[in-house]
């Protein structure tokens, strides 16, 4: 293909594409503000449903804390490529003669910025409501900064893998629900290893391993994932 | 060698060469299945602990082995369908689905029908159990989005993505569902009270195991057949193979 335009570094690449999502995310707050909502009142409806014993709230709060955020992260990753999808520009970004994998990862990125990073930043807020003693704290924000780097790249794969199909929300839950078990044991066992006063560090290696581990993997198949999708 | 597995990517030669693999493959299985069934339920001794209950092993344990070992026939096809684009590895991958879900779904039952008496209920979180759990969501998961795509091109690609993915993450599920359990669940529960198996009863349980696993690729074999007659119905080589029988 003859082109007079240099290709550009994919770093160049990777930016335009992380503040192109990350404009688009701007111009609807909602879509920010929803999932941190969502996850807000959930957490409200576990002490109705349980009662308001405080130390059993406690006992349970790692567990409760760290499903909800499972729950939101799902949500939102639903949509995650829908609209690009919808308005033709990941087909446009398929065509360009950059990797899918990286322009797709810019857009997680950005998308985890929006939801993940400031569920985690809010967490120990709902930590405190729900009784978590102070001492897992910290922890449970650390464990969910890293965390949602895996639950956001996973549902990002089944964002793709279903993003072509019309009703393709329950589907999505089939899809990933089973690959974010290692997630949610290594976070809530971290989360509680820390109350206990143990030592929750090597569960918080563990889970920095999968980040790291699937911040190499997902990418590809996510793009992929992205072909399939628009060769269907 | 090379000519026999390009071979086997030509849907009318595998047709043939299958259905001479059938032909053999299911007296082997029937007896294999029946030898076993009768020495494991009948002439197998009773466990001295758990009397005659512990039979249900030779069900049970067969169709785990083989049901995990499946969801790796499966990604394996899908990793070839993904780099060489063989159509035979898309129909294999689709064959194995549903065999491999069932064969799990097996292996959870007759474990809940065994736990009732031993243990005293029907479900435990214990940690084998439960990554069979997930091994079903993630065979379910495969089989529904298989489904849910029309072009069903697209939809082998997307199924052996996904499958490539929940092979790479079984290990760190089971290990990470191990470790769950270890912390939490109190050490009374144990797997049965037979650290060594006694030979009496373990060579029945791996005659069983190989009966399963040729049931596995007997199953698997007539799921292609019939994937095949169905996506090939309008093909030439079809009609003059059911025109010449």
């Amino acid at each position: 293909m003859p082109s007079d335009q240099p290709l550009l570094s994919l770093r160049v690449v990777f930016l335009t594409q992380f503040l192109r999502h990350g404009r688009s995310i701007m111009t609807s707050p909602a879509d920010v503000a929803n999932p941190l909502l969502f996850f807000f009142m959930v957490i409200t409806l576990f002490p109705l449903g349980l009662g308001p014993d405080p130390t059993r709230l406690a006992a349970l709060s790692p567990g409760i804390l760290w499903v909800v955020a499972l729950l939101a992260s799902l949500m939102v990753s639903a949509k995650l490529f829908a609209s690009d999808f919808e308005d033709g520009s990941l087909e446009q970004l398929a065509l360009a003669p950059y990797p899918l994998a990286v322009t797709a990862l810019a857009e997680v990125s950005a998308h985890w910025l929006a939801t993940g990073f400031l569920l985690a930043l809010l967490s120990p807020l709902f930590g405190v409501m729900l009784g978590l003693p102070d001492e897992g704290l910290l922890t449970l924000l650390v464990s969910l900064l890293l965390g949602t780097v895996c639950l956001t790249l996973i549902g990002a794969l089944g964002s793709a893998l279903t993003v072509s199909i019309r009703r393709g929300g329950l589907l999505l839950s089939l899809l990933i629900i089973p690959l974010n078990v290692p997630v949610l044991i290594f976070g809530t066992t971290a989360v509680r290893e820390a109350v206990l006063g143990g030592n929750p560090e090597s569960w918080l290696a563990l889970l920095a391993g999968l980040a790291l581990g699937s911040l190499v993997v997902a990418p590809l198949a996510i793009g992929a994932a992205l072909r399939v999708s628009l060769d269907s | 060698m090379w000519t026999f597995i390009h071979k086997l990517g030509s849907p009318p030669w595998f047709f043939g060469f299958s259905g001479t693999l059938v032909r053999w493959l299911l007296p082997i299985t029937v007896t294999l299945l029946v030898v076993g069934a009768i020495w494991g339920l009948m002439v197998a001794p009773p466990d001295f602990r758990q009397g005659n209950s512990y039979r249900i092993i030779y069900i049970h344990v067969p169709a785990a082995v083989v049901a995990l070992a499946g969801y790796y026939v499966m990604a394996l096809a899908g990793a070839v369908s993904l780099i060489w684009r063989i159509k035979m590895a898309d129909v294999t991958m689709r064959a194995a689905a549903p065999v491999g879900a069932v064969l799990t779904a097996i292996a959870l039952v007759t474990g809940a029908i065994w736990g009732k008496p031993t243990w005293g209920a029907w479900w435990v979180w214990d940690a084998r159990i439960t990554s069979m759990l997930i091994l079903l969501f993630l065979y379910l998961g495969v089989v529904a989005l298989f489904e849910a795509y029309e072009n069903k091109t697209a939809a082998a690609r997307a199924c052996a993505v996904l499958s490539l993915v929940g092979m790479v993450n079984i290990p760190i599920i089971y290990k990470s569902v191990d470790w769950w359990y270890s912390l939490h669940q109190p050490a009374s529960i144990k797997f049965t009270g037979e650290s060594a198996i006694d030979s009496s009863m373990l060579y029945p349980l791996l005659l069983m195991i190989l009966a399963f696993y040729c049931f596995f690729a007997l199953t698997l074999l007539l799921n292609m057949r019939a994937e095949l007659l169905w996506t090939h119905r309008d093909s030439g080589w079809l009609k003059q193979l059911v025109g010449d029988a």
